[in-house]
């Protein structure tokens, strides 16, 4: 116990100095750059202000994303290139392929489900009266991390030999008469099962975005499309999913990004087997247990390359939105 | 952003009042179950656990808090057997220099990116926009070895081995390299629609950006920053790729979310370990979830509605 706590005061201690550092570096800075004056004044406030987060930004990803790009075209060790001899290995290797293949149908299935269900009760909650509860409830899986989410799903999943089976699927299985499942192990169900969970912690965040947009549709709209006649599901098609179409396109590519990149459910779930692997997975396990610079590089390159669309896309919006300004 | 509530009209609606709070309260209760089921169980004993699924709890009600007795303290199963509150109190280490440092250098960046325009601020911000979507999986290697070993032309150093890699500050630093781009575009947002005579009449009144930016920007954007702030604080909290990749798994910097990952993998590690051990980790987040949750949505919507 006296152990625990020197180590923790120690790391407690750790922490108050570096921001008690970074403040005082901060101030001291801030008191230089402001006795400037004149024209030399908008240079030096340039780059004390937008300075470091460049700095952090070419440190951290950019070289780094480069470095990676380059290592994709050597070997394991990093020491010669090897020319597409990783790409060549992705596009033969079966078992690469179906990890390709799992984190395709990732891409395709999460996002449309999390985006559907969000727009369904978005426009349920606008309907009504008391909303604030149950919207708490659907968006609180947001605040739980993967692993978190990944530790009660298993639960839910679990199954065990003999007739008592504590894990709540199993219950309504042998319930409705089936014999136990060892849901983890039977393929390809077990890939939904998993992207069950990031759907789970993720339909909040369609669902808080998709509400706020139809709340800011004018009132006055649907009320005088009522007025006219039109039915609940005319209302829906000519105004209510016209006025948030462009929202559902930025909550389907920000989950597309987010099922890319997902790792932490697949490594806490299945680590991968069962036939249940991922890219962003199979990238850490050759990098950090097969210690193949050059393949899990290579593979951090292709997850790149599947992000661009959204990335020139993303631009193109943003330009056209500043033109519009 | 001004959101006009439209409340619900007594007029013709996409469906009923009825079937929307049935929808809705459906999904709801099967929205909370799983949570609810785990949090029963960490109340239960080993035995009862095994013997029977956490519904029949509530026929025959019989609870223990041995379970976080033994998660936090230790003395339980072997896969924990000092207990997991050294991990609680890492996870409390990274994320607050993880959060403070990011949020003020992106709020620094973001003043000086829409208020001391420049030649080629707008390409900066385009790029930093860019970067958002980039996989951090792109930057993990090279990162790794530029801690390790720095960076060298010939023998010439041109990056110092930091010699950070497994210590703190080798988890704080890319935390905040990470987190530079989504924060900078949203307080960007944010403080780009301060208003202009406001900011021209400090810069007549003689202060300089520096002033500004401590008297008018800061104390105006605290509802903006403090929206990023929880975002990125629950970001750390719940992040396992760059705990596992700067971390390690070690007592001494390893932070709870990884420790949970690694029971979960392990044998031996019962359910009483990691019911218990699951609403430790993620006791923090709801926390704060609940109780800043305005603030949290507050950050969300900015980033997607226009």
């Amino acid at each position: 116990m006296e152990e625990f706590l020197t180590a923790s005061l120690t790391k407690f201690g750790s922490v108050a100095s570096a921001i008690g550092i970074f403040f005082v570096l901060l101030g001291t800075i801030f008191f230089i750059a402001g006795k400037f004056n004149g024209k030399k004044a908008r240079y030096i406030a340039i780059t004390v202000f937008v300075g470091p987060a460049v700095a952090l930004l070419a440190i951290g990803v950019v070289i780094p994303g480069i470095q990676t790009i380059l290592f994709s075209f050597k070997d394991a060790e990093s020491e010669r290139f090897i020319g597409f001899d990783n790409y060549i290995w992705m596009v033969q290797d079966p078992y690469i392929l179906t990890t390709m293949r799992n984190t395709f149908l990732w891409l395709i299935f999460t996002p449309l489900f999390t985006t559907a269900l969000g727009l369904l009760l978005a426009v349920a909650l606008n309907q009504m009266r008391r909303e604030s509860i149950p919207k708490s409830l659907l968006f609180m899986p947001m605040a739980i991390s993967f692993v978190g989410a990944s530790v009660i799903w298993k639960f839910v999943y679990e199954f065990r030999d003999g007739d008592t089976q504590i894990g709540l699927l199993n219950a309504i299985w042998t319930f409705l008469g089936g014999e136990p499942v060892n849901w983890m192990l039977s393929k390809p169900l077990n890939t939904f099962l998993l992207m069950v969970i990031l759907v789970w912690t993720q339909m909040g965040f369609a669902m808080v975005i998709l509400s706020a947009a139809i709340k800011a549709v004018p009132s006055d709209l649907t009320e005088a499309a009522a007025l006219d006649g039109a039915s609940g599901s005319a209302l829906f098609r000519y105004i209510t999913f016209p006025m948030v179409r462009t929202t559902i396109v930025v909550v389907l590519a920000t989950q597309v990004v987010g099922a890319l990149k997902l790792f932490d459910i697949v490594e806490t779930m299945t680590g991968g087997n069962f036939g249940t692997n991922v890219l962003a997975n199979e990238m850490f396990s050759r990098i950090f247990v097969q210690y193949d610079q050059g393949k899990g590089s290579a593979i951090a390159v292709l997850l790149f390359i599947f992000v661009t669309p959204i990335l020139i896309f993303n631009i193109r919006s943003i330009i056209k939105e500043r033109a519009n300004k | 952003m001004s959101l006009k509530v439209s409340k619900p009209s007594s007029g013709r609606q996409i469906f009923s009042s009825k079937v929307a709070a049935i929808t809705v309260w459906t999904i709801t209760i099967l929205w909370t179950i799983p949570t609810f089921g785990l949090l029963v169980t960490s109340f239960r004993t080993g035995d009862e656990i095994y013997a029977s699924g956490w519904w029949s709890a509530f026929t025959s009600p019989k609870f223990t808090l041995q379970n976080y007795k033994e998660v936090f303290l230790g003395g339980g199963s072997e896969s924990l057997s000092d207990g997991i509150l050294p991990y609680f109190i890492n996870s409390i280490v990274i994320t607050l220099p993880a959060t403070i440092f990011p949020i003020i250098i992106a709020t620094m960046a973001a003043y000086g990116l829409a208020w001391v325009k420049f030649k080629g601020s707008d390409f900066i911000f385009f790029a930093i926009f860019a970067l958002q979507i980039v996989p951090l999986q792109m930057s993990l290697i090279p990162l790794l070895q530029l801690f390790t070993g720095g960076a060298h032309i010939g023998s010439v150093t041109i990056f110092p081995a930091l010699g950070i890699a497994g210590d703190f500050a080798g988890i704080w630093l890319p935390h905040t390299m990470f987190a530079m781009p989504l924060a900078i575009y949203l307080l960007h947002n944010f403080i780009a629609s301060l208003p202009r005579e406001l900011m021209e009449a400090a810069h007549v009144d003689g202060a300089n950006h520096f002033l500004i930016f401590r008297k008018i920007v800061i104390p105006l954007s605290v509802p903006g920053i403090a929206a990023i702030a929880i975002f990125q604080f629950l970001w750390v909290w719940n992040d396992l790729l760059v705990a596992l990749t700067f971390a390690g798994g070690t007592e001494e910097v390893a932070p709870i979310n990884a420790k949970l990952a690694s029971l979960v993998g392990q044998y031996g590690s019962s359910w009483t370990t990691l019911t218990a051990g699951a609403f430790i980790t993620i006791a923090i987040p709801l926390v704060v979830f609940f109780s800043l949750q305005r603030y949290f949505v507050r950050g969300l919507t900015a980033g997607s509605v226009k």
